[in-house]
C-alpha cells in the first residue's frame, strides 16, 4: 500500500518541484532587470556625486600694484608661496595648480569687493581639474609617476598647501551657473539646461494645443469610419517611428527647406513637438473617453451645441488627464538625444542661450558630448549631468502622478 | 392670416465652424508628419541613387562613405554597400532580443499569474522606470561600465573582446527593451479569459503547467506582437549604439567584434558640418528611409496582430 503511494507521488513531487522552479525563474528575471537598474543608477551616482563639490586653493595675492594684470598678480602669488621653485619648467608646472581661469576669478572677486585694492589679501581660487581629482581621491597616488596625471612634485605642493590649510572643498555652484568649457573644472550645465528649457517650451506650446485639438476631433467630432481609422493608424505608427528619423525630417525640412537657424531650440522644439504629439493625442483621447456620456447628454439636452458641450463641460473634466499625459510626453522629450544631433544642437556652447533662435545644446546632448571627452574630470561631470537629468525626469513624473491622484474622479 | 415662419435651424455660429475646422486640421497634422517624413527622405534618397545604384546600396558588401578631396583621387567615389550595416544592426538587435525576450516574458508571467496585487503594484512601475531612463544614459553606462567589464572578463577567459563590441551594446539595449516586452506580454496574458485558466486547473494541472500549456499558447499572438515592437525599437535605437558600438563597418556575426549600425552611421554622417550634395550626406537619408520602412513594416504587423487578437477575446 505504502509502496503504491510513493510511486504515485513521485511524478507529483516532480511536478510540484517544477512549479517551484518556474516561480523562482520569474523572481530571478525580475530581480535581474531591477538589479541592472540599481547597479546602473548607483554607479552613476557614485561617479557623479563628486562634481557637486569643487576644490579651491587659497593664495595670498598682492594687490598693491594697480597696474599689474590679474594674470601677473596670480603668477606672483604662486611664486611667492613657493619661493624654492625657480626653474622654468617647474614654475610652469606650478602655474597649473589653479584653474586656467584664475585671473578672471580674481577680477570677479575684485569687482565684488573693491576695498581689496592696494592690500595683500588671501583669496580662494578654483583648483585645476587634476588637483581637484587628486583631492577627491580619484587619482591613485600609489602608481608610478608616469602612469598618473599628477607628478610627484605637484603632489608635494598639494600636500604642503593642505598642511597650511590652503586647500578646501566647497559646493560647486559653478556647475549650475556656467556654460560648457574646455576646462573640466569650469564646465557647467546652465547653457545646456537653458537649451533644454527653451526647446521644451517650444515643444509644449506647439504640441499641447495641437494634441488636445486633435484628440477632441477624433473623440468628439469624427465619424467613425475609414478616415478616422486612417488617422488613428497614422498616430500609432508615428509614436513608434525611431526618433532619429524625426531628426532627419527636421534636417531636411526645417533646416533645408524652410532655412530655419541651425542648432536652435526653435527647430529642436519643433522636432520634439512632432515626436510628442502622438503621446499627447493618445493620452488626450483616453482622458476624453473617461468623461461619462451622461455629461454630454445633459449639456446637449439643455440646448448646448456640440462645441459648447465639449468646451464647457467635457474638456474641463478631461484636462487634468490630458495634462498628465503631456507632462509624461515632455519628460520623454527632455531625455531625447538622437534627433537633436541631426539638427546640429551638438555644439560647444559657452554662452547661455536666451532666445529660441540662439545656438544651443540640450542636457542629454551635453551628456553625450562630455562622455566623449578624455579627461577624467569630465567623467565626473557627465555622471553629475545625468544625475541632474534623472532628477528632473523623476520630478516631472512625480508632478504627473500627483496631478492624476488629485484630480482623479470616478463617475 | 399671416403665416409666421418658424425655423428650427439654429443661428449660424461662425466661431464654432472655425473651431471645428481647427480640430479637424490638428488631427491631420499626424498625417502631415508622416507624409513629411517620407517626402523629406524620399527626395534626398532619389538624389543619392543618382550617384550610387540601388543594387550596390542594398547588396554591396563594403561600406566606406568617405568622399574624395580631389576628383581624380583613387577610389574617390567611396563604397556604399549597406550590407555590413544591416547585419550589424541585426546582430545587435538579436543580442538585445535574446536578453529581453526571456527576461521580459518570464517577468510578465510572474507578474500576471503569481504576484499579489500589492507586489504587482510595486514591481510594475519599477520596471517601467527602465523604459523612462534616457537612452544616452544607457549608452554612457554601456561604454563606461559594461564594455570594459566584458573586455576584462573575456580577457580572463582568453577571448579577444573588442572595446566597442556588439555584445556590450546589445546587452544594454536588451535591458532597455525589457519593459516594452513585459508590459505588452502582461496585457496579452491578462486578456486570456479566466475560463481557460480554471478549466486547466480544474483538470488537475499545476499552475506552471497551466501557464506553459494553456495561457501562454493562448496569448502567443499578443506576445509576438510585443516582441515585434521591441525588435523595431531595438533596430531604431540610436544613442546606445553611437556611444557603445562604434563605427567600424565589419561584416561579421561574432558578437565580440565591433560592428556598426544604420543609426550609428546616420549620426556619424550627419553630425558636424556637411555639404548637402555629396553622396556621403545623401546616403544618410537613404539609410534613414531604409530604417523607416523596416520599422514601419514591423510596427504595422505588430499592431495588426495585437488588435486582432484583442478583439477575439473581448
Amino acid at each position: 500500500m505504502t509502496e503504491f503511494l510513493i510511486s504515485a507521488n513521485k511524478p507529483l513531487r516532480r511536478r510540484h518541484a517544477s512549479e517551484t522552479r518556474f516561480k523562482w525563474m520569474g523572481r530571478i528575471a525580475i530581480a535581474a532587470s531591477l538589479g541592472f537598474l540599481v547597479v546602473m543608477l548607483v554607479s552613476i551616482l557614485t561617479l557623479g556625486i563628486g562634481a557637486f563639490s569643487r576644490t579651491e586653493i587659497a593664495l595670498a595675492v598682492d594687490l598693491g600694484d594697480g597696474d599689474a594684470s590679474s594674470k601677473k598678480i596670480v603668477r606672483n602669488a604662486l611664486f611667492t608661496s613657493f619661493p624654492e621653485v625657480t626653474s622654468r619648467a617647474e614654475r610652469r608646472q606650478l602655474l597649473r595648480l589653479p584653474s586656467a581661469d584664475a585671473s578672471r576669478e580674481l577680477d570677479r572677486q575684485l569687482a565684488e569687493n573693491p576695498d581689496l585694492a592696494g592690500q595683500v589679501a588671501t583669496l580662494w581660487f578654483t583648483a585645476s581639474d587634476d588637483i581637484d581629482q587628486l583631492i577627491k581621491g580619484a587619482i591613485d597616488t600609489d602608481k608610478p609617476q608616469d602612469q598618473r596625471r599628477i607628478s610627484d612634485q605637484e603632489l608635494a605642493w598639494v600636500t604642503q598647501l593642505q598642511d597650511l590649510g590652503q586647500i578646501r572643498k566647497v559646493f560647486n555652484t559653478g556647475f549650475f551657473t556656467s556654460g560648457d568649457s574646455r576646462e573640466p573644472e569650469l564646465a557647467g550645465i546652465l547653457s545646456a539646461l537653458m537649451g533644454s528649457i527653451l526647446s521644451l517650451t517650444v515643444c509644449f506650446v506647439l504640441s499641447f494645443p495641437l494634441g488636445i485639438m486633435a484628440a477632441i476631433y477624433l473623440e468628439e467630432f469624427a465619424k467613425k469610419g475609414r478616415w478616422s481609422d486612417f488617422i488613428e493608424v497614422n498616430i500609432n505608427n508615428l509614436a513608434a517611428v525611431p526618433s532619429i528619423v524625426f531628426g532627419l525630417l527636421g534636417l531636411s525640412i526645417f533646416l533645408g527647406y524652410f532655412g530655419m537657424p541651425r542648432s536652435s531650440p526653435l527647430v529642436g522644439g519643433l522636432v520634439l513637438a512632432l515626436m510628442t504629439l502622438p503621446t499627447i493625442i493618445i493620452a488626450g483621447r483616453s482622458a476624453l473617453r473617461g468623461v461619462p456620456p451622461s455629461i454630454r447628454e445633459a449639456a446637449l439636452g439643455m440646448g448646448a451645441t456640440q462645441v459648447q458641450t465639449t468646451l464647457h463641460h467635457v474638456l474641463p473634466l478631461a484636462l487634468p488627464g490630458m495634462l498628465t499625459g503631456a507632462i509624461v510626453g515632455m519628460a520623454r522629450a527632455l531625455g531625447e538625444t538622437a534627433p537633436l544631433l541631426m539638427i546640429g544642437m551638438v555644439a560647444f556652447i559657452v554662452d547661455i542661450p536666451t532666445k529660441i533662435t540662439d545656438a544651443a545644446t540640450s542636457l542629454p546632448v551635453q551628456i553625450f558630448l562630455w562622455a566623449d571627452s578624455p579627461e577624467r574630470a569630465f567623467l565626473e561631470k557627465t555622471s553629475a549631468a545625468i544625475i541632474v537629468l534623472i532628477t528632473l525626469l523623476v520630478a516631472m513624473n512625480l508632478v504627473a502622478i500627483i496631478l492624476r491622484k488629485k484630480f482623479e474622479r470616478r463617475f | 392670416m399671416t403665416q409666421t415662419e418658424i425655423s428650427f435651424k439654429g443661428r449660424k455660429r461662425p466661431l464654432e465652424t472655425a473651431l471645428k475646422a481647427a480640430f479637424f486640421l490638428s488631427s491631420v497634422i499626424a498625417i502631415a508628419a508622416t507624409v513629411g517624413i517620407v517626402l523629406s527622405m524620399l527626395f534626398e534618397t532619389i538624389r543619392f541613387f543618382e550617384h550610387v545604384s540601388l543594387s550596390e546600396f542594398l547588396f554591396g558588401l563594403k561600406w566606406s562613405p568617405q568622399t574624395a578631396i580631389r576628383a581624380d583621387q583613387v577610389g574617390s567615389s567611396g563604397a556604399f554597400g549597406a550590407v555590413p550595416l544591416i547585419t550589424g544592426t541585426l546582430l545587435i538587435s538579436a543580442i538585445a532580443m535574446v536578453v529581453a525576450a526571456p527576461i521580459g516574458l518570464i517577468s510578465a508571467i510572474y507578474l500576471a499569474e503569481y504576484a499579489s496585487n500589492r507586489v504587482r503594484g510595486i514591481i510594475k512601475p519599477m520596471l517601467e522606470i527602465l523604459a523612462g531612463i534616457p537612452t544616452v544614459v544607457y549608452g554612457f553606462f554601456a561604454a563606461l561600465v559594461v564594455a570594459p567589464f566584458l573586455r576584462m572578463t573575456g580577457g580572463q577567459l582568453g577571448l579577444e573582446v573588442a572595446s566597442e563590441s556588439a555584445l556590450a551594446a546589445g546587452l544594454v539595449m536588451g535591458v532597455m527593451i525589457i519593459p516594452l516586452i513585459s508590459s505588452l506580454s502582461d496585457d496579452a496574458l491578462n486578456a486570456v479569459p479566466n475560463a481557460l485558466r480554471e478549466a486547466s486547473l480544474g483538470l488537475g494541472a499545476t499552475k506552471a503547467e497551466t501557464i506553459k500549456k494553456v495561457i501562454v499558447p493562448a496569448a502567443i499572438p499578443g506576445i509576438s506582437g510585443g516582441f515585434l515592437l521591441a525588435a523595431s525599437a531595438a533596430i531604431g535605437e540610436t544613442m546606445i549604439v553611437v556611444m557603445a558600438a562604434g563605427l567600424a563597418a565589419n561584416l561579421t556575426a561574432n558578437p565580440l567584434e565591433a560592428v556598426t549600425t544604420i543609426t550609428a552611421q546616420i549620426v556619424a554622417l550627419l553630425t558636424g558640418d556637411q555639404e548637402f550634395d555629396s553622396a556621403k550626406t545623401l546616403s544618410a537619408f537613404a539609410l534613414g528611409l531604409l530604417l523607416f520602412i523596416t520599422t514601419l513594416f514591423l510596427n504595422v504587423i505588430a499592431m495588426r496582430i495585437v488588435n486582432k487578437y484583442r478583439e477575439q477575446y473581448d
